[in-house]
This record gives structure tokens, sequence and C-alpha cells, in this order.
């Protein structure tokens, strides 16, 4: 199975900043992650991290993402994870990053749910 | 004038050279042809066959005298005038007629106008003859030739259709007659207890009488070793069953393995073939081993030889046709030779390759091949060996991988389809990609640094209570361990780096993981139960 790279896309929806992954969150990843996260947090509103086309996760995907987050924590800008498979969500859990961003059933969840959003 | 009115008769009387034809003539072709009459033959030593092929005209068979049985059945069906057909010295054929319905002698002209006809009428029929007997010679040739093509056939059937898929080992095969069938020949035969037989095997001379013997002693070798097991003995019963029928002059060398693929013991046994080579870590030996070839004479003992295949060691067992090719000096290739190549190449196909390709190089490019070539490579994979003691299972999949990043991807497939029939949950299977991803990943960059020559090898086993997939790499025991466990609060906080999930994720995601390390090898197991696990979480 070959390694599949990270392309990421930004979009608006009703103030948040939804961050579309498609391909493998791994170690090549880095520089496109935070690329989109830069693009993202441009005016300091709620992102959402959109994982229902990230086939792959590992460790050091995890470690990007735990970057992002502090990232995140450092300037108030509240994160959301959606999209997650049962087992991405499971080690979301493990990791307890989902103690530290709010896990989302689907796109609409994360919108809805997202504090600063212009629906809040 | 008389008109020949009906075709040509041909009987050969021994060949070509004494053809002969009859005719019939009549003045009235409207009228009704008159009843065939049998050809009239003449033996090769009848006077008249010398007499025809040096006449120079139209012959008077009234008038002619000699003792000659043919002329005298001549006379006796009518004939008046006979026409020797001569082309180029040789007599092909005659023209018989008959006497004219006028009841007058043929005239002067009539002659000389059957003089001309035959003279042209000769070659045309020689061209004739020549077709036939080329189109003749054409459908011998083609009948012989689909024969063979046949007989290739049914000899390409006797050699293996697949080669044995051994995990840790890549076995690999070459084979080439240097006619449409040959005496060489190889055999892969299944025992029992996950055992292989490996046969390669080389009848004097070539063609299909080789072919023939080939076959008689792969039969009876295939019957044996299922029985017999011990090369030696096998060698034995071949030879005793053989002795009795082998044409003379004719002999079969042989050489005969087993293979234990779970410990690399090959014993085996060699009736007078090549020796075969193995490249190991100190350089390339000869597995040598004493005994005649195959039916010579009756009785003999086939001293019987072990040899453990170390991993990254491969064996190469080899025809004559490889080391006595000749260059177009009359040079031959040699032990010499094929020594340093099986020194100088890594095993499995790219040994046949190379082989293969110096041969070419040593003979020359426009060289017909000799003899026959062929080749069967054995090769124990690097990492096949110090595997954990709870190995013992049944291995569903081992194989190496480059230690490149994206790698782990190949890693992951290879065991989620090796565990796919093992009726495990979804969200199992799931954690145990990802822990085989996190330990090969490991393996590549900490125990082998991301350097080409030190591959991952993997291997997956059904055990008796679950799935173990052993990830061993050629780094020292201990590196895997990473320095402090994972606390997401603590790298939120900067007091840890972002890194530094793999072995965590590892040891949550399956039931049991092991760490061993044995002689430059580190090995991390992965044991999934396939009853009772606590889902990954413990």
């Amino acid at each position: 199975m070959a390694t599949r790279e990270l392309e990421v896309a930004v979009r608006r929806r009703e103030g948040v900043a939804v961050i579309d992954l498609v391909g493998d969150v791994n170690a090549g990843a880095e520089v496109e992650l935070q690329r989109g996260y830069d693009e993202a947090t441009r005016d300091g509103g709620p992102i959402a991290l959109n994982f229902a086309a990230a086939d792959y996760i590992n460790s050091t995907g995890i470690a990007l993402i735990v970057g992002l987050l502090a990232q995140a924590r450092a300037r108030g800008i509240e994160i959301t994870a959606f999209g997650l498979s049962d087992h991405y969500r499971e080690i979301f859990e493990i990791t307890r990053l989902a103690d530290f961003m709010r896990i989302a059933d689907n796109e609409d969840g994360a919108v809805d749910g997202a504090e600063g959003g212009d629906h809040a | 004038m008389a008109a020949l009115t009906r075709p040509f008769r041909r009987r050969f009387l021994g060949g070509r050279r004494a053809g002969f034809q009859e005719g019939v003539t009549t003045e009235r072709p409207q009228a009704p042809a008159p009843p065939e009459q049998a050809p009239v033959e003449i033996a090769p030593n009848d006077p008249l066959l010398a007499y025809f092929q040096s006449a120079s005209e139209a012959v008077d068979i009234d008038t002619l005298e000699l003792d000659s049985p043919a002329l005298r059945e001549l006379k006796a069906a009518g004939v008046k005038l006979a026409v020797p057909l001569v082309s180029q010295g040789e007599l092909i054929g005659v023209l018989n007629l008959g006497p004219r319905l006028s009841e007058q002698d043929y005239s002067s002209d009539d002659r000389k106008l059957l003089d001309n006809l035959a003279a042209q009428a000769a070659p045309a029929l020689r061209v004739g003859q020549l077709v036939r007997e080329q189109e003749a010679e054409a459908a011998t040739r083609q009948r012989f030739e689909q024969e063979l093509e046949v007989a290739r056939l049914i000899q390409q059937n006797f050699l293996p259709k697949e080669l044995p898929d051994l995990p840790g080992w890549q076995v690999a095969a070459y084979y080439r007659p240097a006619r449409e069938v040959g005496g060489d020949f190889y055999d892969v035969i299944p025992l029992p207890d996950g055992r292989v037989g490996f046969v390669v095997g080389d009848v004097t001379d070539k063609g299909v009488p080789a072919a023939l013997v080939m076959s008689a002693t792969r039969s009876v070798l295939r019957a044996s070793a299922q029985r017999l097991i011990e090369p030696g003995v096998v060698l034995e019963r071949v030879n005793e069953h053989l002795c009795p029928d082998m044409p003379e002059k004719m002999f079969v060398t042989c050489l005969y393995g087993v293979l234990d693929p779970a410990t690399g013991l090959l014993r085996f046994a060699n009736a007078g073939h090549d020796l075969p080579y193995v490249k190991t870590a100190d350089g390339v030996v000869e597995l040598r081993a004493r005994g005649m070839p195959l039916g010579l004479m009756p009785g003999m003992d086939y001293e019987e030889k072990e040899a453990v295949l170390q991993p990254g060691e491969s064996v190469l067992l080899h025809s004559d046709g490889v080391v006595e090719a000749h260059d177009p000096d009359r040079d031959m290739f040699g032990f010499p030779r094929l020594k340093e190549t099986v020194a100088g190449a890594p095993g499995g196909q790219e040994l046949i390759d190379r082989v293969i390709s110096e041969l070419e190089a040593f003979t020359g490019p426009d060289s017909e091949q000799e003899d026959d070539i062929t080749m069967v490579t054995l090769e124990r994979s690097a990492g096949a060996a110090q595997l954990a003691p709870s190995a013992n299972g049944r291995v569903l999949d081992e194989f190496e991988l480059q230690s490149e990043p994206g790698n782990e991807r190949e890693a992951i497939a290879r065991v989620e389809r090796a565990v796919a029939d093992l009726g495990l949950e979804a969200a199992r299977v799931e954690r145990l990609k990802t822990a085989v991803a996190e330990a090969t990943m490991n393996a590549m960059e900490h125990g082998n640094e991301y350097r080409a020559d030190r591959p991952v090898s993997i291997r997956v086993l059904h055990t008796a209570d679950g799935i173990s997939v052993q990830v061993t790499d050629l780094g020292d025991a201990g590196e895997l361990q990473e320095t402090e466990s994972p606390d997401l609060e603590a790298k939120l906080a900067g007091r840890q780096k972002p890194r530094g999930w793999g072995l965590f994720l590892i040891e949550k995601m399956v039931d049991e993981a092991r760490v061993t390390g044995e002689g430059g090898r580190h090995t991390v197991e992965l044991v999934l139960r396939l009853q009772g696990g606590d889902d990954g979480d413990t």
C-alpha cells in the first residue's frame, strides 16, 4: 500500500475554518498541515479538522496534531475534530487528545458546537 | 494424330529413377474410351529399363527383341510404341501407345511429334515429381517438428508449474534446454512436516532419448521421495529402479536435497552431479557428498550429508550446461568462474540472472547453446532467525521491507492480508495494523537508521491462542525504548516534545508486546489473542 501525501484545503463555514485533510497524516504531512493551520487561524476564529478523508494517522501524525493543538491553545483558538473512524477516535481517546479538543460526529456537529463561530 | 486421352498412370519401381508411365491412344476422342489397362511394371534389373534409358527416340515394341519380362507384358498388352521420357539422363517415365485405330503404322511425322512431346514433357514431369517430393518431405518435417513440440510441452509439464512459497525463503529456478527437448530436469517435492525435496538432474545426451530417461527418472524419484525421505536412501532406490532398463551408455547425474524451511537444515545426497555452491558470510563453499551416477550399476550406496543454511545464505544447484559452456576460443566457463559469480551476487533470482548474464557475455552473442542449462536457488532471508521463544505457530507470512519512510504501509497491508481469514473483529484488525505500523517505523528509523543495507523482517504467525507479529531490525536491543511515557498535558505545555507516541500506541493496541534482542537483531513481538481481548486498552 503506497503512502498518500497529505493535501490540505481550508474553507469557512459559519465562522468556522474547516480544514479538510486528504491523505496520510504522517511525517510527510508536517509542512502542509502547518500551512493549512496558518491559513485557517489567520483571523483567530475556531477551526475544525476534517479527518473523513485521512485514511492513515501514525504516531508522527499524532505528534503533529499535538503541535497544532499546542499552538491553538496558546492563542485561545478552539479545535474540533470530526470525521474520525472509530479506530482513530479510540486513539484520540487513548492519547487524551479527545480531552483537549472537541470530537464531533460530523461537520454539522463540529460547526454547530464551535464557540466563536457565526452561529454562536 | 494420336492424342493422349487418358491421364498418365504412374508406378514407381524402386524410386524415381525407375518411374513408369502408361498411356493409351485413340484417333477419335469422341469414341468411348477403351478399358483402362493395368500399368506394366519394369523391374529394376529388367534390361528394358536400360534400353529405354539410352533410347533417343520412340521405340517400336513389336520389333524389339530383349529377354525382358516387361517387354513381353507390353507386347501382350498391345503396346506398339513406347516413348521414353528422359530428363537429364534419367528415365522418369514411358508413354505407351497402342495401335492406331486406323490400323496404319505410326508415321515418321507421328514419331517426330511424339519425340518432341517427350522432350518437352520429360522436364515438366520431372519438375512435377520434384515438387511432390518436396511437399512430401516438408509434410514429414512438419510432422516431426509437431511431434517434437508436443514432446517439449510434455516435458515442460514434468517441471514444477510453480515454486513453493516458503516463508523466510526465496526459491527460484531456471531451465533452458539446448534442443526442443532436453535431458536436464529439476523438481520440487512437498514432503511431510513442511519439508521440501529439491532435485536437479542431468541425463547423458540430449534430445528425445534423454527426455524419455529424464521422465522415467523423475517419476521414480518422486515416488521414492514420498516414501523414503532420506536423500541417500531415495537415490539408492531410484538407482535400483533405473539400472535394469537404462539404455547402454546412458546414465543420470542427480542431486537430491531435503530442506526443513523452519530450521534451514538441508540433508542431501549426490549421484555424481556437479556440487552445489553455498554462499556464506565466510565465502562460497561446496556441498560434497559421494555417489555414482544413477543407472550405471546396481547396489550403489549414496553418502548423505547435512548443512544448515543460515539466514542470509543461499545455495545454487546447477547442471553442467553452465560450467561446460565454451567461449569462441573453446575455453570453458568452468567452476572457478561460476564460484566467483556466486560470491559476487545476491541469492535467489538475482543470482540466476547474474549467472545467465555472465554466461552470455562469455559465450558471445551468437553462440548456440551447447547443453541444457538448469539452476535452482534457495535463499534464506537475512532476518529469518533469532525468533522469540514464543514463536511457535503456523507462519502466515514472512517478508522483508527496505528501511524507507512510508514502508510501514506495506507492512500493514501484508499483515492485514495474512490475518484476513482468522475471523478477527474489524476493530482488532485496525489495532493490530496500528501496532504493526508503529513497530515497523521504529525498526526502520531507530533500529536500522533508515540504512539501505538493513531491511526490516516481519513474520506473522498464527499461534495457539492468537496472532504473533514479529518485527525484527538489525539494531541493538533497547533502542526502541522511548525515554519517557507520553503525557499530553506536558506536551501541550512544552515540557515534553510532541513526539514519542510509538511504543505507547503499540502497548495500547495489542494484548502483549515483547522485546527481545540477540546477535545484533532486535525483535518486537506483537501478540493479539483471538479470544478474550480487552479491546487493546491494557
